[in-house]
């Protein structure tokens, strides 16, 4: 690596959006630094309102430049850095169709998915409905492929690693189980092999320190409207 | 091989008019074909099945949603003249991530300000008016978001304008005392063909805009 390349991940440990760019930095082989961001924003429930996927983590800082939203920090990396592992597809029609998908996942399955898990009681069968709905667009989209990216991990993929990794132990917490793997046999083989993979299991964060931070954020399934942290 | 393309849309949608624009900007022939939102085309629903939702853009029959994908798409495919977003990958990212905040903020803000009153479009008001501040404060003294260069981040923005009048006639308020500069880039985008030809006559959104309304906000 150039000796002037600094690469700095400002991320929080537990947070799916962090973790997509240390993902795609390990992936592609892209030595960087990381800093826990000590801001723990005391946001609002009106920020549920609006849109909860609008959070300030993560944050690459490059040579000095930031950029922040981690799907635009992986399609920054991918630009930047020209190496073999690739995480979106060449072809202008593929490359729309990653984008898609992530957005996908972005705005229609996790948003749902933390909605029915911990919103206002009197949305989550709506909510659960919701998350269920966009899980099996997702679970159809795979189909018997092993990654989304095919027969490697990407865009989507990145995007999707909530799916892979903190949904099973964000429904153990809430006691609300949207994927099962019955229902959802493509995703659920997918999530065992993205987490199998060398590079994604280095950053992962451990499932009990998850677990116990669930748990002692939101308490019980009937608790209150909470601030999403994570 | 032709370029079949067709774009199905709705006439006041500033997220159509930003496909209009990009296919525009490339010189790209196109059949666009208006959908009746209270009753869509089979063509809309097979086309985009999950939201159902316009714009849709049919490229040798297989179909792009989500209206800043389908202006990156746009820029990859004709990528021989008018560039929409610039080659620098940080200046990329920039591009991509104000995009992305109009997206995000601009739709749901600019509703609360003719779909309802009291209270509720006061915050409203307020909320778009901030959001509107920090977009011309990204603009500062530029030309155009991206600088020189009239690209994504103004291609996103600028059908709302459009709706300006709408906002300010049910929100009481001027956008140009509030942000002049963005007013002025509002001007001198409109002085850009590909962007005259793609929006609608601001009155009209008005009007439908205000019919919009009647069905929000009983008189």
């Amino acid at each position: 690596m150039n000796q002037e390349e600094q690469v700095t991940v400002l991320g929080l440990w537990g947070s799916p959006f962090s973790k997509r760019v240390e993902m795609v930095l390990k992936l592609k082989g892209i030595p960087y630094e990381y800093n826990e961001e000590d801001v723990y924003g005391n946001k609002s429930p009106m920020l549920l309102k609006y849109n909860p996927i609008h959070k300030k983590d993560p944050v690459l800082v490059h040579n000095g430049r930031s950029i922040a939203e981690s799907l635009v920090i992986v399609e920054y990396i991918e630009d930047t850095w020209k190496t073999s592992q690739t995480i979106l597809p060449q072809d202008p029609y593929e490359r729309a169709m990653a984008r898609f998908w992530a957005k996908h996942v972005d705005e229609k399955v996790m948003v749902a998915m933390w909605k029915a898990c911990w919103g206002p009681k009197s949305e989550r069968e709506k909510e659960t409905k919701e998350a269920y709905e966009g899980l099996k667009y997702l679970e159809k989209e795979l189909g018997d492929r092993h990654f989304f990216g095919g027969e490697t991990i990407g865009f989507v993929d990145i995007a999707a690693d909530f799916i892979g990794y903190w949904l099973g132990i964000v429904q153990e917490a809430s006691g609300v189980t949207i994927m099962t793997a019955e229902e959802f046999p493509n995703l659920q083989r997918r999530s065992k092999d993205f987490i199998g993979n060398d590079f994604i299991k280095e950053v992962l964060p451990p499932k009990q320190k998850i677990a116990a931070l669930l748990k002692a954020q939101f308490g019980s399934v009937t608790s209150k409207l909470n601030v999403i942290k994570v | 091989m032709a370029n079949e393309v067709v774009l199905l849309d709705f006439w006041p949608s500033m997220f159509g008019m930003r496909t209009r624009i990009a296919l525009r900007e490339k010189g790209v022939e196109f059949e666009y074909r208006e959908e009746d939102l209270r009753n869509k085309s089979p063509l809309l629903l097979q086309m985009n099945p999950i939201h159902k939702k316009i714009p849709v853009l049919i490229h040798n029959g297989k179909p792009v949603n989500e209206s800043i994908i389908q202006v990156q798409y746009i820029d990859e495919v004709w990528s021989h003249k008018n560039p929409i977003l610039p080659s620098d990958p940080y200046q990329r990212a920039q591009a991509r991530f104000w995009a992305d905040f109009i997206d995000k903020k601009m739709y749901e803000a600019q509703r609360k300000v003719w779909a309802t009153k009291g209270e509720e479009q006061e915050t409203g008001k307020k909320d778009f008016i901030e959001i509107l501040k920090t977009l011309e404060s990204e603009l500062g003294d530029k030309p155009y978001f991206g600088g020189d260069e009239f690209g994504l981040v103004d291609i996103a923005l600028i059908g709302f304008s459009t709706w300006f009048p709408s906002y300010e006639k049910f929100g009481n308020f001027s956008i140009e005392q509030e942000c002049p500069k963005l007013i002025a880039w509002v001007k001198k985008c409109l002085q850009r063909e590909t962007v005259a030809k793609s929006l609608p006559d601001p009155e009209k959104v008005t009007e439908f805009v205000s019919m919009l309304r009647s069905k929000f906000v009983p008189e």
